[in-house]
C-alpha cells in the first residue's frame, strides 16, 4: 500500500498549491484592478455585512473590504517575495564562501549569526526601523538583513557537506575553476534543502510585515496593507467584526498555504 | 566548572557588543535632539546649555564610556520626550520602573500556560500516535489515528496565526461574544492584584496558544523517536506498565531536546509581548519601546533594547546550564 501523504502529488503539496495560488492570484490581480475603488468612500454603505455585493462588506467609512484586501495581499506578498529574494541572495553569496573555503572570514560570519540568530528577530527589525525610519523601502531592508542569518546558516551547512564529495573533488583535480565549482557544481545541488527554507522564510516575512504594519511601524498610507487594517478594525469588533476578521483569516490563509506548500514539497524529496 | 565560566565570558562579551550596537546605532541618526526638545524656537544660549547638560559636545567614545557607566550604577539617562515637569527631565529608569512589572508577570503567566498544557497535550498526543500505529489495532488505533491527524492539522492551523490577529480573535471571542473580560479594561496591579491577574490571562492566552502547539508537537515528534528506542522494549519485556514507560522512561529522555526548545520559546514570548501587549492595551515595556520609537526618543529605546537582549542572552544561558544538570553525559567543551 501507498503510504498516504507522499509521492508528488501529496494532499499537502495539492492544498498548499491551491491555497498559495489562489492568494497570489488576488495579490497579483488587486495591483491592477479591484471589484470596488479602495478609497472612495461611501457613507450609505458603512459597515455593511458580508454579502453578494460586499464579499467582506465594508468598513467604517463604506470602503469594500474585499478590495481593500486584495491590495494588501499584493503589497504583503510583493515586499515578502523582495525580502526574500534579498536575504535569500545574500544568504547564498556568503553561506557559499563561508563554507567552501571556512578559515577566518568563516569564523567571523558564523559568530555574527550565532549572535543574531539568538536574538528575537522582532527588536533587530524595530531597531533598524527606529533608525531608518518607516515606509516600504525600509521594512524590505530591515526585514532582509534580519533573514540573512537563517539562509547564510542552511547554504553553509549544506556547502560544507558537498565540499568533500568525490565529484567536487574530481572537478577540483580536473582544474575546474573555484567559482565554476562554488555556483555550477554544488549550488544546484543545494536547492531542494533551500527550497524549504526559502517557503518559511517566506511564512516569517509575511507574519514580519503584517506584524509591523499593526504597530504603525510598517508599510504607510497610502499602500495598503493587512496589518494596518486589523488595527484600524480593532476598535470596531464589536459592530462589525468582518472588518478585522477579513484580514487576519486571509494572513492566516496565505500562512498556512505556504507552510502546507512547503510540507509538501519536503515530503516529495 | 571551567565551561561555566567561558560561558560567561561569552555573556558579557555579548552584552558589551550589544550595549556598543544599541548605542552607536542611535549615533547616526540625522536630526538634532536639542531642537525636538526645545523646539526651534529656542535661543541659542540655551541650545548650547542643554546640549552641554546632555553631553552631546562629547566625542561618542566618551559618551559610551559616560552612558554604558552610568547605566551599570543604574543611572539610565532621561527620556527626551517625557518630563517630569517644567524643569526636570524624566529619568528612564522611572518611565519603565512601573511598565516592567505588567510585561514580566505576562510573560510568566504565558510561560506557565504553555508549560502546563503542552507537557500533558505532547505526551497524550504521542500515547495516540503510539497507539495508533501500533501492531495491536482495533477501536483504540482508529480512535487514536483520527485523533492524531486531528491534533495534527489543529497545531498546523494554530501556529499560522499571528499573534496580533490571535489576540483580537481572543478579543472577539471571549471578551464580545462571551463577556469573559473586558476588551481595554487593564486593571492596574497597584491598585487590584488579583484583578490584573485575571486580565492577564487573556493577553497571556494569545502568547501561549501558538507556543503551546509548536511545544506539544515538539515533545510528540522527540517522545515517538524515543519510543522506538531499544530500552523501551526492553523495559516491556520486563513488565513495566506502560504507563510507567511513558511517565517513567521516555518522557525523562524526550524532555532533554524540549528543555532547549523552552528556552527559545521564552526569547519568543518576550518578543510576542510587545505585539500583544499593543493588542490588550497594557502598559508595559513593549508598548514602551514601540511608542519610543514612533516618537524617536532615543535614550529609552537604547535601555529597553539593552534590558530585552539581557533577558533574552540570560535565558539562553540557564538553558545551558540546565541541559548540562539534567544530562551529565554532555560534558564542556
Amino acid at each position: 500500500m501507498k503510504q498516504s501523504g507522499s509521492g508528488k502529488w501529496n494532499k499537502y503539496f495539492v492544498a498548499g498549491l491551491f491555497m498559495t495560488g489562489l492568494a497570489v492570484l488576488l495579490g497579483i490581480v488587486g495591483f491592477f484592478w479591484t471589484p470596488y475603488s479602495t478609497t472612495e468612500m461611501s457613507a450609505a454603505e458603512k459597515f455593511a455585512a458580508p454579502s453578494m455585493q460586499h464579499l467582506f462588506g465594508t468598513d467604517n467609512f463604506g470602503r469594500d473590504i474585499f478590495s481593500r484586501v486584495m491590495q494588501g495581499l499584493g503589497t504583503t506578498i510583493s515586499i515578502s517575495s523582495l525580502v526574500v529574494l534579498c536575504s535569500g541572495s545574500v544568504g547564498i553569496l556568503l553561506g557559499a564562501v563561508t563554507g567552501y573555503f571556512g578559515g577566518l572570514l568563516d569564523e567571523v560570519v558564523m559568530r555574527i549569526t550565532d549572535a543574531l540568530n539568538g536574538f528575537p528577530s522582532i527588536l533587530l527589525t524595530l531597531v533598524i526601523i527606529s533608525v531608518l525610519g518607516s515606509g516600504r523601502q525600509n521594512v524590505i531592508i530591515s526585514l532582509g538583513l534580519v533573514f540573512v542569518p537563517s539562509f547564510v546558516r542552511i547554504v553553509r551547512s549544506e556547502f560544507i557537506r558537498l565540499r568533500d564529495m568525490d565529484y567536487i573533488k574530481r572537478a577540483r583535480l580536473m582544474g575546474v575553476g573555484k567559482l565554476r565549482i562554488l555556483f555550477v557544481h554544488i549550488l544546484p545541488n543545494i536547492f531542494s534543502v533551500f527550497w524549504v527554507s526559502v517557503m518559511i522564510g517566506f511564512n516569517n516575512a509575511i507574519l514580519a510585515e503584517s506584524g509591523m504594519s499593526y504597530l504603525g511601524i510598517g508599510v504607510q498610507p497610502p499602500d495598503a496593507s493587512l496589518g494596518k487594517m486589523l488595527s484600524d478594525a480593532q476598535g470596531y469588533l464589536q459592530s462589525a467584526p468582518w472588518y478585522a476578521l477579513a484580514p487576519g483569516l486571509t494572513i492566516v490563509w496565505v500562512v498556512l498555504g505556504f507552510s502546507l506548500f512547503s510540507e509538501g514539497i519536503r515530503r516529495n524529496q | 566548572m571551567k565551561y561555566f565560566g567561558k560561558k560567561l565570558i561569552t555573556l558579557i562579551m555579548t552584552l558589551f557588543l550589544v550595549s556598543v550596537a544599541a548605542f552607536l546605532a542611535f549615533q547616526v541618526i540625522p536630526g538634532d535632539v536639542v531642537t525636538s526638545i526645545l523646539g526651534t524656537e529656542a535661543t541659542p544660549e540655551r541650545e548650547e546649555q542643554l546640549r552641554e547638560e546632555l553631553g552631546l559636545n562629547d566625542p561618542p567614545a566618551v559618551r559610551y564610556f559616560h552612558w554604558i557607566t552610568g547605566v551599570l550604577q543604574g543611572d539610565l539617562g532621561v527620556s527626551y520626550r517625557y518630563s517630569k515637569n517644567m524643569n526636570e527631565m524624566m529619568p528612564v529608569a522611572e518611565l519603565i520602573g512601573d511598565k516592567l512589572p505588567v510585561t514580566l508577570w505576562l510573560a510568566a503567566v504565558s510561560l506557565v500556560f504553555i508549560v502546563a498544557v503542552s507537557i500533558p497535550l505532547g505526551v497524550l498526543w504521542a500515547g495516540l500516535s503510539d497507539a495508533a500505529h501500533g501492531r495491536r489495532g482495533g477501536m483504540l488505533a482508529r480512535v487514536g489515528h483520527i485523533l492524531d491527524a486531528a491534533l495534527g492539522v489543529v497545531t498546523q492551523a494554530t501556529m499560522a496565526v499571528p499573534s496580533f490577529f490571535l489576540g483580537i480573535l481572543v478579543t472577539y471571542l471571549l471578551g464580545i461574544v462571551l463577556g469573559l473580560f473586558a476588551p481595554g479594561g487593564y486593571v492596574s496591579y497597584q491598585e487590584n492584584f488579583a484583578g490584573f491577574l485575571v486580565y492577564l490571562i487573556f493577553p497571556a492566552l494569545s502568547i501561549a496558544i501558538p507556543k503551546i502547539a509548536m511545544t506539544s508537537r515538539f515533545l510528540r515528534n522527540s517522545m515517538l523517536t524515543e519510543l522506538s528506542a531499544d530500552y523501551v522494549r526492553t523495559a516491556y519485556s520486563k513488565g513495566t506498565s506502560k504507563r510507567r514507560v511513558m511517565y517513567g522512561h521516555v518522557l525523562r529522555n524526550a524532555m532533554m531536546p524540549v528543555v532547549t526548545f523552552l528556552g527559545m520559546i521564552v526569547a519568543e514570548i518576550v518578543a510576542g509581548s510587545i505585539v500583544v501587549e499593543q493588542v490588550f492595551g497594557l502598559p508595559g515595556i513593549g508598548r514602551l519601546l514601540i511608542s519610543s520609537i514612533s516618537t524617536r526618543d532615543f535614550p529609552v529605546v537604547e535601555i529597553l533594547i539593552l534590558y530585552i537582549t539581557f533577558v533574552v542572552i540570560f535565558v539562553y544561558f540557564l538553558v545551558d546550564i540546565l541541559y548540562r544538570v539534567i544530562d551529565p553525559r554532555i560534558s564542556g567543551t
